[in-house]
Parts: structure tokens; C-alpha cells; sequence
């Protein structure tokens, strides 16, 4: 009776229910950062290892595809980690941006953009040739996947993809948002994530709005505005250059 | 009042989202182009204006500085709901793309951060 009136409180209330669940991760986290990793691991990016590691485990449980959002009981996770709140806090953190900063780093951070487009796309088109993928529709959608999960589908719609290129071209661009979220904090001290400049080199060249500002959060909270402003342009630009030029030079080299 | 602050920073979002939209369009696009960054540019903007003409009181600043230090948890809801069983489902082709294109590009953000100048790097260091 107990277990009842406790899940019903919880469907009914997701997003509360979210905000707690949420919260109690964080606060683990905290713990496990301070006690078992003496502080040198971030609290942030263990709750973000936590998050995909329970992402599995719904997934696992439900077969959906939005891991732990698809048990009815956590599905307030879905509300909060959408993209709806998600952008609206990524907005939120503008207000802590010095503008001349982020003046000072604007050209190289459209050159960064335009690389963090072209690279992804042609490593993702050479392995896609390498597994036998030869014609170009096919192997635009899964470059084109390699620069943003969403940029994947997008180009594959346009030009035609069959179903599993596109899921592959999805899972290309999602197994990507993951390592940068997790690989970003780790690699912090190599890539000279410091400075806010430095902070939209990799917002540009990492791509995914989602791995810059969750790897960018487990590095360095004062850094997370300026890779995600450069970032939200990211997958626009892969929206536009997927399939138009970047599929025309494919198929004019195939 | 504190909605003041949560209010500007949902009309700077909305603003971005349809000029986004707009742009899109132009380009003859389904899809948004940059929306959360023009939104955010135009935060940036809001700010600097209104505290030029002192209309923003620290009340109202809370009501945005909220939204941006519930980022982090809103991360974590958001990792908690990624497709992490197909991702790893994908094989080889896959983790390899996904693998190579993070390596290339990390490589060259080291390179081009490695170029910046000394003084800045120092000053922020420190």
C-alpha cells in the first residue's frame, strides 16, 4: 500500500520528483568526489557518470530510448534534462559572460566551429568507407552523425538514408556527446581548458551542446557559457552544410 | 521582484528560439540555426544595457543567476535519459567515427589553445 501511494506521488508530481532524485545523485557524488577520490575527481562529472550508468539501466529495463525518463516513475528526469529547461539554463549562464571576452575570441572561435564541423564529417565519411559503406548517401549521414547526434538524422532525412544508417548515424553522434562529457575533465590540463578563449576553441571543435556543457561543467564551472555559446551554433551549422555541400563533395568524389 | 530576472531571461530564450527559427527558414532549413546563442547574446546584451541605466536590482539578478546554477543538476537529468544502451549498440563503425573525431579535434584544440597569447594565459592563471 505504501509502495502505491509512494509511486503515485511520484508520477503525479515528475518533475518535484526529478528535482529529488536529481539532488540526491548530486549529493553522492559530492561524497564519493571528496572521500574516495580526495577531491581530485569533480563531483559534477561523477554525477554525470552516474547519470549515464542509470541511463543504461532504464533503458536496459524499458527498451525506450530515453533511459531512465521511460519509467513512468522518473519520468519528471525527462522534463528537467530536456531541452526545454536544458536551454533555458544554458541562456542563464550568459549573465555570468564577460562580453569583452568573449569579443576577443570570436574570430577564432567561428574558425573553431567550421573545423569542428569539416573534421568530424570527414573521419566519420573514411570509417564509414572502411566498413564498406561506398555510396555517398550512406556515408554523408554517418559523418554527418559524427558531428552531432542531431546533425545525423537531419542530413540522413534530407538525403534520403536508409533506417539503419540512420541509427548508426545516431549512435556515432550520441557515443561522441558521451565521451566528450566524460574524456573533457580528464583532459582538461591537455587541452589548456583555462581561459574563457580557450573554453570556446573546444565549444567549437567538440561540438554537441550536450558533451561541451556537461564536460565543460565537470572542468570548470566559470567556463561552461563561453563553450556553449559557441556550441548552439554547432549543430545548426552541421544542419546546413550536412546536406548540401558536404553531400555534394561526398558524391562528387564517389 | 525577483520574476523580473526570470522573465527577461524567458524573453531573451523565446526571442533567440524564433530568430533562430527565422534564420533557419532564410537558409531554407527545417531546423534551428543558433537559436540558444543569439538568446544568450541577447542576455548578454539586456544585462549590460540595464546596468548601464541601473534598472536591475540584485533581487531581480537572482531570479536568472538560479537558472544558470541549476545548470549543473539539469546536466545530470539530462545525462540520465541518453540513449546510452543504443549508443552502445552502434559496433564498431560507431565508437571507431565517434572515437576518431574526438581525438582529431581534441588535438587540434590543444594545438590552437597552446597558440594562445602568454598574458592572458597568465593572467587568468593566477
Amino acid at each position: 500500500m505504501i509502495w502505491e501511494i509512494l509511486e503515485k506521488a511520484a508520477k503525479e508530481n515528475g518533475l518535484v520528483t526529478a528535482f529529488a532524485v536529481v539532488g540526491g545523485v548530486m549529493l553522492v557524488s559530492g561524497v564519493i568526489s571528496r572521500k574516495l577520490t580526495l577531491g581530485r575527481v569533480q563531483g559534477s562529472a561523477i554525477a554525470i557518470l552516474i547519470g549515464l550508468a542509470l541511463a543504461y539501466v532504464g533503458g536496459r529495463m524499458t527498451g525506450g530510448s530515453k533511459g531512465l525518463a521511460d519509467l513512468a516513475l522518473f519520468s519528471g528526469v525527462g522534463l528537467m534534462g530536456g531541452s526545454m529547461l536544458r536551454d533555458f539554463a544554458i541562456v542563464a549562464t550568459a549573465f555570468e559572460v564577460h562580453a569583452e571576452e568573449a569579443k576577443k575570441a570570436g574570430w577564432i572561435g567561428a574558425i573553431a566551429l567550421l573545423l569542428g564541423t569539416v573534421l568530424p564529417f570527414i573521419v566519420g565519411v573514411a570509417v564509414a568507407w572502411a566498413f564498406g559503406y561506398r555510396d555517398a548517401v550512406s556515408m554523408t549521414t554517418i559523418g554527418a552523425g559524427a558531428i552531432t547526434y542531431i546533425v545525423g538524422p537531419v542530413t540522413g532525412g534530407a538525403i534520403g538514408a536508409t533506417s539503419d544508417v540512420m541509427a548508426l548515424s545516431i549512435a556515432t553522434g550520441v557515443i561522441k556527446a558521451i565521451i566528450v562529457m566524460v574524456a573533457t575533465p580528464i583532459a582538461a590540463k591537455f587541452l589548456r581548458l583555462k581561459t574563457p578563449r580557450s573554453a570556446m576553441v573546444f565549444g567549437g571543435l567538440a561540438g554537441t551542446v550536450s558533451g561541451v556543457s556537461a564536460g565543460l561543467a565537470a572542468t570548470d564551472r566559470k567556463l561552461v557559457p563561453y563553450g556553449a555559446l559557441v556550441a548552439t551554433f554547432h549543430t545548426g551549422l552541421g544542419c546546413l552544410l550536412g546536406p548540401s555541400l558536404l553531400f555534394f563533395i561526398v558524391r562528387a568524389l564517389t | 521582484m525577483i520574476i523580473y530576472g526570470t522573465a527577461l531571461l524567458a524573453v531573451c530564450h523565446l526571442l533567440g528560439i524564433i530568430i533562430g527559427d527565422l534564420l533557419g527558414r532564410a537558409l531554407g532549413m527545417q531546423t534551428n540555426v543558433g537559436g540558444v546563442g543569439i538568446a544568450m547574446l541577447l542576455l548578454i546584451f539586456a544585462r549590460i544595457y540595464l546596468h548601464k541605466s541601473g534598472r536591475l536590482c540584485t533581487t531581480s539578478e537572482s531570479g536568472v543567476h538560479y537558472w544558470g546554477a541549476i545548470y549543473i543538476p539539469v546536466v545530470v537529468a539530462m545525462a540520465m535519459q541518453q540513449n546510452v544502451v543504443a549508443a552502445l549498440k552502434g559496433g564498431p563503425v560507431a565508437l571507431i567515427a565517434a572515437v576518431g573525431s574526438v581525438v582529431l579535434c581534441g588535438l587540434f584544440v590543444s594545438f590552437i589553445n597552446r597558440m594562445e597569447p602568454k598574458t592572458e594565459t597568465q593572467e587568468e592563471g593566477r
